[in-house]
């Protein structure tokens, strides 16, 4: 089965979709990504939505389910690469995506994950990673 | 109005829903929009397309490039012949949703386009048409 590939990034998990995401792919990603979340006892997730033409309802739905779940497990989601086209219609459709961070590249991603994953260790009083 | 192009496809599975945003993405560009404009043409086709799938059981779409004088459009026409809508207007609303979506799919997709028709009949199944004018 056609799956979407997870890199692991030091205590960070990278996901870049490449393609047209189907939505039996999307729900496969939620199920992969939490599963490696645990196994990898990860702390940030960055997903690249660089190559994505556009997000409907579905995908922005699994987006901030992988955000929540994330969340769960103790890890933080930024998601990156949003096209511009993508975020006007995001908006217009009523999809402001709540509870999801993002940031404009991978590089800048990776800075707000540890500066997230900083201020929760912070503010729980004891350190993650 | 002419219509330049006039074609029909079927939506029976989650690959037809990419493969509609495909035949939308060329036909808008086709039609020449902005890709601002393709990518809200392609997003309401996306929603459209998964309605008629998880809500109305599978259907069609039937895609026409249109130009009215100077004006250049591009509509789609979505039918299935589900169990239809018993309150339209109820479904129209923001976050109205019978199934697990977040209830976007119809007024969201009602924002992104210029047209936007609704019929549905309880039994016999519904068709939204969408256009979107350059």
């Amino acid at each position: 089965m056609e799956r979407i590939p997870i890199l692991k990034m030091g205590s960070f998990l990278l996901v870049t979709v490449q393609v047209d995401m189907h939505d039996r792919l999307a729900m496969t990603l939620q199920d992969d990504l939490t599963g490696r979340i645990v196994k990898d006892r990860a702390h940030g997730v960055l997903i690249d939505i660089s190559s994505l033409e556009i997000v409907d309802s579905f995908i922005g739905r699994m987006i901030g389910n992988i955000a929540s779940m994330a969340r769960v497990l103790d890890a933080e989601t930024v998601v990156v690469g949003m096209r511009p086209a993508v975020a006007i219609t995001l908006v217009e459709l009523g999809l402001s995506l709540p509870g999801v961070r993002t940031a404009l590249n991978v590089d800048q991603g990776v800075e707000l994950l540890k500066e997230c994953i900083e201020e929760r260790a912070q503010g729980n009083g004891h350190v993650a990673g | 109005m002419a219509t330049l192009r006039d074609e029909i496809y079927p939506i029976r599975s989650s690959d037809d829903i990419v493969k509609v945003r495909q035949i939308t993405r060329e036909w808008a560009l086709m039609q020449t929009f902005s890709l601002v404009d393709q990518t809200k043409i392609v997003t309401a086709a996306s929603e459209l397309a998964r309605n008629t799938l998880e809500h109305g059981r599978g259907g069609e779409v039937r895609i026409q490039a249109l130009q009215e004088g100077p004006r250049r459009g591009l509509r789609l026409t979505f039918t299935d012949q589900g169990p239809g809508i018993p309150d339209l207007a109820k479904a129209l609303q923001d976050g109205f949703t019978t199934g697990n979506g977040m209830g976007l799919g119809l007024s969201g997709s009602k924002r992104l386009m210029n047209d936007f028709d609704i019929q549905s009949e309880v039994g016999k199944g519904t068709t939204v048409m969408i256009a979107r004018w350059k």
